[in-house]
């Protein structure tokens, strides 16, 4: 279908940015990568009154990494991450093991990461990556700026904490010690689908040990997961000990799969199960012994 | 609203709504009729196009959000003398097309990558749908015109 009309900004500023998305009264939708806003609006699912395009505003295409963090700006494309020379160390690799899972080239070359995380699809690769590295959102609202920890985030299927008028600035993910070891796993239906499940693994590893283990999980419930539960499992056990276990802990207490029209809950939890203790292996290939 | 879209480096000055997409503007303002639309969910990739050099879906685009930018079309591969690329020389050579209707947009998400590596083609070729030559034709004629043979 064709778009509803709408009214349409572009401001070149941050703070004018602010000032015309805190048109109260008004649908007012920021449009980033357009991929899903823009999709949404051809469905007409969405058709909001005014478009506030930020792709002119300057300094949000930055990609910033200092004092153990990587701090990626509101603009900064999905494709920027197929290198993993894009963020050092450990946080790299995961991002880049993940970026070409999401859609096609021309659909990366638009689509931003922090924009996966303003839509909160529950299927999203780095949604399912920022909760497991504790990522912390910034956002910019007529009351100011304002970080939230994105276990606070995701309220459920496309549901945020993001207040009326918020402008999202950036995301800032830690960029991992030399001991971690990462993986990222999807399955999923054809090549054009969306996730059936994603798996997301930082495994800090020291002699032989699992030091901490940070598993995010997509599309394994209405909204994006941390497998706490499973963590618990592998943190303090021998490297590969506790994998299949972990994934079957995922899979049942963590996870709250929904039916989908292929893969019904039972089926789900069984690729969960798997999916999780291959990515755990992945992550433990990674890791420097 | 007004803008100006430069599409094959040529300019056209043009007063469009923005609620319409950028291949409709091609199509429709321009009547550069080449780049299609099949899906209009950025998922069949028949509307892909260069904007400053990146392929995009042209679905999903805006075309104010081109205002001052380089477009380039299947119309713009041709050199000025009508002389085919030579990713059209290769799928005519590989048989890389039946009815056509998915080409141009194949075309062009090539023609953003020409200095792919073939690991990087598979992910091309997978991007887009055609419905009839089982794409092992379109991949092997990227492989060869990204290559450079003739
Ligand atoms: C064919 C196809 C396949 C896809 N497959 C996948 C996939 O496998 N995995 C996946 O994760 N995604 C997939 N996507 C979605 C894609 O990754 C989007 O790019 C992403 O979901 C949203 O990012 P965007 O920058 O395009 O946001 P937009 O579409 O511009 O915006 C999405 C929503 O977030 C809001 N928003 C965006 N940025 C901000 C901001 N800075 N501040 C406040 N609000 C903001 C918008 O107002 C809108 O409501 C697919 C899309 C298509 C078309
Ligand atoms: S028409 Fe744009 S991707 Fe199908
Ligand atoms: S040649 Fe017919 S769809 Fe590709």
């Amino acid at each position: 279908m064709k778009l509803a009309a709408f009214d349409y900004a572009a401001p070149r500023t941050v703070p004018e940015a602010v000032a015309v998305l805190a048109d109260g009264g008004r649908d007012v939708r920021v449009l980033a990568g357009g991929q899903s806003l823009l999709l949404e609006m051809r469905l007409h699912r969405l058709s909001p009154d005014l478009v506030v395009d930020i792709n002119g505003v300057g300094g949000l295409d930055r990609l910033d990494v200092n004092d153990g963090t990587a701090e990626v700006g509101a603009l900064v494309r999905h494709d920027v991450f197929d290198s993993p020379r894009a963020v050092p160390g450990p946080l790299g690799t995961l991002l880049a093991l993940a970026a070409p899972n999401i859609a096609h080239p021309p659909i990366r070359a638009r689509g931003t990461m922090v924009g996966s995380l303003a839509w909160a699809h529950p299927a999203s690769e780095w949604c399912a990556i920022a909760m497991a590295l504790d990522a912390v959102i910034r956002l910019r609202g007529p009351e100011g700026v304002r970080e939230v920890p994105v276990r606070d985030w995701f309220l459920g299927p496309f549901t945020t904490a993001r207040r009326p008028g918020e402008l999202l600035l950036s995301v800032r993910l830690p960029l991992l010690d030399a001991h971690t070891g990462v993986g990222f796993l999807e399955h999923r239906r054809t090549h054009f689908s969306f996730a059936q499940v994603g798996v997301a693994v930082a495994l800090a590893v020291r002699d032989g040990v699992v030091e901490e283990a940070r598993i995010g999980l997509a599309n394994c419930a209405d909204r994006p997961v941390r497998a706490y539960a499973a963590e618990r499992e592998l943190n303090g056990t021998e490297v590969g000990h506790s994998f299949v276990r972990a994934g079957r802990v995922a899979a049942e207490q963590d996870a709250a799969p929904l039916a989908e029209p292929y893969a019904d809950v039972e089926y789900r939890r069984q690729v969960i199960a798997v999916l999780v203790a291959r990515t755990l292996r992945q992550a433990a290939e990674g890791a420097p012994q | 609203m007004k803008i100006t879209l430069t599409v094959n480096d040529e300019a056209y000055p043009l007063d469009v709504e923005p609620r319409r997409v950028l291949a409709d503007v091609l199509r429709e303002d321009c009547g550069l009729t080449g780049t299609h639309l099949g899906c209009e969910h950025g998922v069949c990739g028949a509307c892909t196009v260069l904007v400053d050099g990146k392929a995009v879906r042209s679905c999903l685009m805006l075309a104010v959000q081109c205002d001052a930018k380089a477009v380039r079309t299947v119309e713009g591969l041709a050199g000025p003398d009508g002389e085919p690329h030579p990713l059209q020389r290769a799928f005519s050579a590989e048989y890389a097309l039946q009815c056509g209707f998915c080409t141009p947009g194949f075309l062009m998400i090539a023609a953003g990558a020409l200095d792919a590596d073939p690991d990087q083609i598979a992910g091309l070729v997978e991007s887009n749908i055609c419905r009839c030559t089982g794409y092992e034709p379109i991949r092997r004629a990227i492989t060869h015109a990204t290559r450079g043979d003739d």
